[in-house]
């Protein structure tokens, strides 16, 4: 498994095989607030790096979730649907939103590494 | 992060900060939207026990002088003539042509009425009142003064000991002159969520050691979020957002804050149109909506039946107690009755609705029987 990286818009990407898992940061969902519904990609669409794929509704507002890389969409979590709150309590494992299949791997490489993500995200991104 | 420094701050601001409170613009004010609980343990908190919420940015203003009552009749349809020293009411300041200019409470204390208005409307509300004034009758803004709510069914063990009037005895709507922690304090038996609950009325430089007595005794921070999705699941307006200049109170389904008199005497700004809809119906009615399943509609959210649009949502979002979403709008009359099923057009996608009576989430104010308004 490689190391996570992260998009200057909050979400967060792990590549595991040929599949990369896609969430949110615990950083976004701090800001977001209490999650109460989670609307996913159907699996098998194509997808540009930074195309809007996903939304995220806490109690006051709604967020979209961007495609850090390009790929199609493999699987999503689906158990975000019964327990949204899972974006909150684990946003990094079990609150994961989709998999990826990317068109270029090594898109991910050139994402912020954890340090640089934790600098973005204290400058108040 | 949204630049708060050109916004004005309530007396609280130090005590919200170290609350770990998250500031955000509300009306020109520096407000908390919610503190680390988060909104969802703020909005519980004020269902099961007790949330303090300042509310300090909202307007307060005296209306002193013979005749106050009269005076401010020019501009609302409510009784304000036969309000009793001791009551509030919540009434509606209106245009002439049967808009709302705001909504707002009005207490009368013996020798004046006191008003509180919204924050985002004060200087609107005060020129409109100020215009009708004859001489004699003043109206003074009380910026020197704080507000705190105190809601939900623990509110009263709380306030209780900390005032030395019987603040257990006041009715729903009744209002009270007392001090709270040693402040002098204007306590009414009202609020915004739903709850039993009262609002307190401060001089400014009192607001933090009155707040932190309450807190102390074990209320709950709450911020603008919580208090949003209370008065949501309780089915009351919020000015700008369901009701404003171009909404007439038998659209919004306020016709309870009109007078039986005034409607005899259809002497207040607006009378006409509002006449003219109570007779023939008014063209939209605001109602409440249950959306099926768990994704929230925000404002703004078309309102459809068969594809074809009938309506705006106003206010949409999550309900906590109901674990659901919930949300009010503006539907044709024709489509406006309870059970009524829509759709709400969500990101280009029909999500199956349904009009609902409202409160969504049951009003639970200390009514006394025999007192009447």
């Amino acid at each position: 498994m490689s190391q996570t990286r992260f998009a200057e818009s909050h979400e967060w990407v792990r590549l595991d095989g040929d599949v990369a898992t896609v969430g949110i940061s615990d950083h976004a969902q701090n800001a977001l607030g209490d999650v109460v519904f989670v609307d996913l990609p159907e699996a098998g669409r194509a997808v540009e790096a930074g195309e809007a794929v996903a939304v995220v509704e806490s109690v006051k507002a709604a967020s979209d979730i961007y495609a850090p890389i390009a790929g199609t969409i493999a699987a999503v979590n689906s158990a975000l649907v019964d327990n949204p709150a899972l974006v909150n309590s684990a946003p990094m494992g079990e609150g994961w939103f989709f998999t990826i299949t990317p068109r270029d791997a090594s898109e991910i490489d050139k994402l912020m590494d954890a340090d640089a993500y934790a600098r973005h995200a204290e400058e108040g991104h | 992060m949204a630049d708060t420094q050109s916004l004005l701050e309530t007396p609280l601001a130090g005590l919200h900060r170290e609350l770990g409170g998250r500031m955000v613009g509300f009306a020109g004010y520096s407000m908390p939207v919610q503190y680390p609980a988060g909104i969802m343990a703020e909005h519980q908190a004020c269902r099961t026990g007790a949330a303090l919420f300042d509310v300090s940015h909202m307007g307060q203003a005296e209306l002193r002088g013979e005749g106050a009552a009269a005076a401010l009749e020019r501009v609302t349809p409510a009784e304000v003539q036969a309000l009793k020293p001791g009551r509030q009411r919540y009434a509606l300041l209106m245009n002439e042509s049967g808009g709302i200019i705001d909504d707002f409470m009005v207490a009368h204390l013996g020798d004046r009425l006191f008003l509180v208005l919204n924050a985002s409307r004060k200087a609107v509300d005060v020129e409109a009142i100020g215009a009708v004034l004859p001489a004699g009758v003043s109206l003074v803004p009380r910026p020197d003064r704080a507000l705190l709510a105190l809601q939900g069914p623990g509110a009263e063990a709380i306030l209780a000991p900390l005032a030395e009037g019987d603040v257990a005895a006041m009715p729903f709507m009744g209002v009270l002159e007392s001090p709270v922690a040693g402040v002098p304090a204007l306590i009414t038996r009202s609020g915004y969520t739903g709850e039993d609950g009262f609002e307190i009325g401060i001089p400014a430089e009192g607001a933090e050691k009155v707040a932190r007595a309450l807190l102390a005794a074990g209320a709950a921070p709450a911020g603008l979020g919580a208090r949003d999705s209370l008065r949501l699941e309780a089915g009351l307006p919020l000015y700008g957002q369901d009701i404003d200049e171009t909404t007439s109170p038998v659209e919004a389904a306020l016709t309870f804050s009109l007078g039986k008199r005034r409607r005899m005497e259809w002497n207040f700004a607006g009378a006409e149109r509002v006449r003219e809809e109570l007779d023939s119906g008014p063209k939209r009615l605001r109602v409440g909506i249950l959306p099926d399943g768990r994704q929230p509609a925000r404002a703004h959210t078309e309102i459809a039946i068969n594809g074809l649009p009938v309506g705006e949502v106003t206010s949409g979002g999550f309900g906590p107690s109901l674990n659901a979403p919930v949300a009010m709008g503006y539907v044709a009359r024709a489509h406006a009755g309870d059970g009524t099923a829509l759709e709400l057009v969500v990101r280009g996608r029909a999500i199956p609705a349904r009009i609902a009576p409202t409160p969504f989430v049951p009003h639970r104010y200390k009514r006394v029987a025999g007192v009447v308004a």
